[in-house]
């Protein structure tokens, strides 16, 4: 081997190449060094390649987008920001190597980033170690309150709950079919749902639960089956937590069976305009999905955001989603922490960040709770015509997110507490912290 | 005498300002429920929606219609609402003429939420019930038997009388009877009969209908549904298990599609085409760019898109297989292990050029009118687009066949397959035949790509969830035998089916995994080996 690379660089035109490459990548090394004096450095960490590209990509430009803003506005305590964008390719263990590259090597004073709970668990003995902190912007299962963490998704309490709430007194819905993808997120979700329904008085037997695995296509049998669940004299809904590429043949298979949403409506947890973006949606008419943000909802905010949005991507039909406000409300909540704190320390912004408030795009204020987790509207809406989704219901105010569910067993009496407490499982019946951190 | 007179005088005008005011009573009936579109408010709009059809107008139907789609617009603050008819013209609501001038400004569409649109299907079921044309009395008679609206009883009993056509006339008599049976005031005698013909009904609608009866139903009516329920469920056990076939036939016409690409090229040319995935993926792009094109040029093409995809996704891939053939694997034959690597990195490459060009997001590819929708059998629902996806899988199988069976270039590609050094002392050119044959079996790829796209998503991971199916097929059909992915694919998709009910679907695919690995321990070459004694060579 060695052999055959001495023999390449004793050609004379390998010989220049080597050359030119090793001053280019000389050059490029050299490069964010000189820059890194006056620069504030914010890594991304999403996936541009992989499976989970679909729907990392966007949440990366969006990023890209608000530090542009931020830096024309003069950047943060008189410092420009600086983007390190990495990707870590839809591989969970590759989402560690590259966080600890972005903090160790590229010095990184926060990481907006992650998708999926595995990556997420797959980071946070980076953070932890090298104290530093994460911004995860998507909706997930809860059970989870870390230190280095802060959550600007939805908990459960913040979407999946109030869903289920609106089918049942809006649509009296009495018959639920759990469907969704097999991982921790709607496995864990699923396990709160059948706790509250129970505890809802709903009975065993009315409620169907089915798990598929990523990516199934084939959903000729479990369509036919929801029919047949649904037809028992009782009102039936879907809730799913089918998530990623499957959800494209599910509601294909349903517009083609012909359930309608006004028999069987589903309400999605994971399906947001970007994914409608790939389905024609005219079968889809008035299905559901639960999210804390709506492209659709009036605002000024909102308008701005969107036409700043469109005009940043040069794409006109760029369309905007749940996660990438919870981008929007996490990169505020941290420029203003960083102001109060006076410093871009970890540990002072983390200290700073409890109690600081930033304006959502739907018109209210979110703030960020000692359980770092943060307080955001619910809304329902429906599947319109042209892929966008029409408000139906929502909260009357915002509702703060749970850490830790208080439908299931293991968790109802714990709460996370960062600024009193210092704990992110602190069992309230024992006043023991589980963890003793 | 002159009491009578005047009684007579009375009457004569009370009927007449009965005849005037008729109308004008309607009017007013008529803008007062337009009013209520007019606050945005879902409640408001459900009252709106029982007085406009209650109120007997004969642009009632017209008014319910536009709501449905969305045409229905109003002003909140002058409370004025229009519609637009089907040519686009602003029409207002309340006088039926049209809006003379520039549009009135800020107007809004009204709308509707699921309820809403369960309150216009059982207004418009009602309103329809006597329209001159049958398929949609019939609709109206769906709607009716789904709302079992109370006051649709009337006009029902009237259509039922009037009804010539048969099915219509079955259809009323079902929606007749789910009314009689949430009705309290009906008599038991008349449930009775009422749950007969809901009985005969047999499907899933009438299931639902008798599972819910209502708690005041007497006992007598109770007992018969739930025989009735009871027997319509074993029926349709029965009907199941067909249906497990049907979806089992189809979902192994899917595998066989993406599969048979690769029995050509890994099993007759036993080269590991990890990139084969990459090939539907690229058929399917070809069809989404076919339809983009069609949908900015020439609208109306838009139903023959896929015969336009489908040549030209085999000529695009074709020529993509035969470059590959010709920049990598020509190098690598006779090393499987450099081969498995090098296509499975230039997967990686393909797709994320891909994602380069097209954006990571999916991509809208739709459907056809003759390739949407679904027919009935029996208790089985057949949608078209399966149907036809069986069909034209079958049709590539044997013009596939054709092709290796009939014409030159098959005979050649046989000859080489079996006897490379025969073949070529013979005088054929042997690197030739084989790029072409690579490029066969990604051209094939890509017309299984165009069908695919009609199921699944079109981004750049399509391919990947096909690839792994596509070799347990080849493999366990035979490798080389193109008969053996035809059966092999069938029986994976059947056995799937029939697995899926009980073991679920996550536990349905590892059960199949492990019967195939058991399979394979016991037949190594598949279900249909190829005997000969110069295939290995």
């Amino acid at each position: 081997m060695l052999q055959s690379i001495r023999s390449v660089a004793e050609r004379p035109i390998a010989r220049r190449w080597l050359l030119v490459t090793g001053l280019s990548l000389g050059l490029m090394a050299a490069m964010p060094s000189a820059k890194a004096q006056d620069t504030i450095k914010i890594g991304i960490l999403h996936s541009l390649s992989g499976t989970m590209a679909i729907s990392e990509t966007t949440l990366k430009d969006v990023m890209l987008m608000l530090i542009e803003e931020q830096n024309k506005k003069g950047g943060v305590l008189g410092k420009k920001l600086e983007a390190v964008v990495v990707d870590p390719a839809s591989n969970w263990p590759l989402f560690a190597e590259k966080a600890r590259e972005l903090i160790t090597k590229d010095k990184v004073s926060v990481v907006f980033g992650c998708w999926t709970s595995v990556s997420r668990k797959s980071v946070l003995p980076v953070f932890k170690e090298l104290n530093s902190i994460l911004f995860y912007p998507v909706q997930y299962e809860g059970e989870e309150s870390e230190r280095n963490v802060f959550y600007t998704g939805a908990a459960p309490n913040q979407q999946a709950i109030p869903a289920v709430d609106y089918l049942m007194k809006d649509e009296k819905v009495q018959r639920w079919v759990l469907a969704g993808t097999d991982y921790v997120y709607p496995r864990t979700t699923n396990k709160i749902l059948e706790a509250y329904l129970k505890a809802k008085g709903v009975k065993p037997e009315d409620i169907m639960i089915n798990y598929t695995p990523f990516g199934h296509s084939d959903w000729q049998t479990i369509v036919a089956d929801i029919k047949k669940f649904g037809s028992a004299g009782k009102k039936t809904a879907v809730v799913s937590t089918i998530n990623g590429d499957a959800n494209v043949p599910f509601y294909k298979e349903l517009g083609n069976q012909g359930v309608k949403a006004k028999d069987i409506p589903v309400v999605a947890f994971s399906v947001g305009e970007e994914e409608l973006a790939g389905i024609d949606t005219k079968p889809l008419l008035g299905h559901l999905a639960a999210w804390n943000y709506f492209e659709s909802i009036k605002n000024p905010a909102n308008a701005d955001f969107i036409s700043k949005w469109k005009a940043f991507t040069k794409n006109p039909k760029r369309v905007t989603n749940d996660p990438m406000e919870a981008h929007v409300i996490g990169f505020a909540m941290w420029v203003k922490a960083v102001e109060k704190a006076k410093s871009f320390d970890p540990d002072k912004v983390i200290a700073a960040l409890p109690g600081i408030e930033a304006p959502n795009l739907t018109g209210g204020v979110s703030k960020m709770l000692p359980n770092h987790h943060i307080t955001k509207p619910v809304f329902i809406g429906e599947v319109r015509a042209d892929g966008q989704f029409d408000v139906v219901w929502k909260t009357p105010g915002l509702v703060p997110g749970d850490a830790w569910s208080k439908e299931l067993d293991g968790s109802k009496d714990l709460i996370g507490d960062w600024v009193t407490l210092k704990c992110g499982n602190y069992n309230t019946k024992t006043k023991k912290c589980m963890s003793g951190t | 005498m002159r009491f009578l007179r005047d009684r007579f005088v009375a009457l004569l005008l009370a009927a007449l300002i009965a005849a005037v005011a008729a109308p004008a009573a309607q009017a007013a009936s008529l803008a007062e429920a337009l009013t209520k579109f007019t606050t945005d408010e879902f409640s408001d709009t459900a009252e709106a929606i029982a007085d406009v059809a209650g109120s007997g107008d004969a642009r009632a139907t017209t008014i319910i219609e536009a709501l449905q789609d969305g045409r229905l617009l109003y002003n909140g603050e002058q409370k004025t609402v229009f519609y637009k008819d089907k040519s686009g013209k602003l029409i207002d609501a309340a006088t039926g003429q049209a809006v003379a001038g520039d549009p009135p400004a800020n107007l809004a569409a009204v709308r509707i939420n699921n309820r809403i649109r369960r309150s216009i299907d059982a207004a418009l079921g009602e309103l329809t019930l006597r329209a001159p044309d049958p398929a949609k009395r019939f609709d109206a008679a769906q709607a009716v038997f789904k709302s079992r609206d109370a006051n649709a009883l009337e006009s029902l009993d009237a259509a039922i009388a009037k009804e010539t056509d048969l099915r219509v006339k079955k259809a009323f008599a079902e929606a007749r009877a789910a009314i009689v049976l949430y009705q309290a005031e009906t008599s038991e005698a008349d449930k009775l009969d009422a749950v007969a013909v809901v009985r005969a009904r047999g499907d899933q609608d009438a299931l639902q209908l008798l599972g819910g009866l209502p708690n005041e139903t007497p006992a007598s009516v109770r007992t018969a549904a739930r025989d009735a329920v009871a027997a319509m469920q074993s029926q349709q056990a029965m009907w199941s298990t067909v249906q497990n076939v049907w979806y089992g036939l189809s979902l192994g016409s899917v595998l066989l599609l993406a599969a048979i690409g690769l029995a050509i090229t890994f099993g007759v040319m036993g080269v590991i085409n990890m990139a084969h995935g990459e090939m539907v993926m690229l058929g399917a792009y070809v069809t989404f760019a076919v339809q983009e094109l069609i949908r900015t040029n020439n609208p109306g093409l838009f139903d023959y898109s896929l015969f336009i995809a489908v040549p030209l996704a085999f000529v695009v891939t074709g020529l993509v297989g035969i470059l590959i053939e010709q920049g990598i694997i020509r190098f690598l034959y006779g090393r499987p292990l450099e081969t498995l690597l090098a296509t499975w990195g230039l997967s990686l490459v393909l797709q994320q050029a891909v994602r380069t060009a097209f954006g990571p997001t999916n991509k809208e590819v739709g459907a056809p009118s003759w390739m949407s929708g679904a027919f009935n059998i029996g208790q089985i629902n057949v949608t078209y687009g399966r149907l036809w996806i069986i069909v034209f899988t079958l049709a590539v199988f044997a013009a596939l066949l054709a092709l290796l069976r009939f014409t030159r270039l098959g005979l050649e590609m046989r000859a080489v397959t079996q006897n490379r050094s025969m073949a070529a002392s013979m005088g054929i050119r042997t690197a030739r035949v084989d790029a072409l044959t690579f490029g066969l079996g990604s051209g094939i790829a890509g017309i299984a790509g165009v069908a695919l796209s009609q199921i699944d998503n079109v981004s750049p991971n399509l391919g990947q969830s096909y690839i792994i199916d596509s070799f347990l097929v080849v493999v366990f059909g035979g490798v080389g035998n193109l008969w053996g992915t035809l059966v092999g694919a069938f029986t994976l998709g059947i056995a799937n089916k029939f697995l899926e009910p009980f073991a679920g679907a996550v536990l349905g695919k590892i059960a199949i995994l492990v019967l195939i690995i058991l399979f394979i321990q016991k037949r190594p070459r598949g279900l249909f080996a190829l005997k000969g004694r110069a295939v290995e060579a």
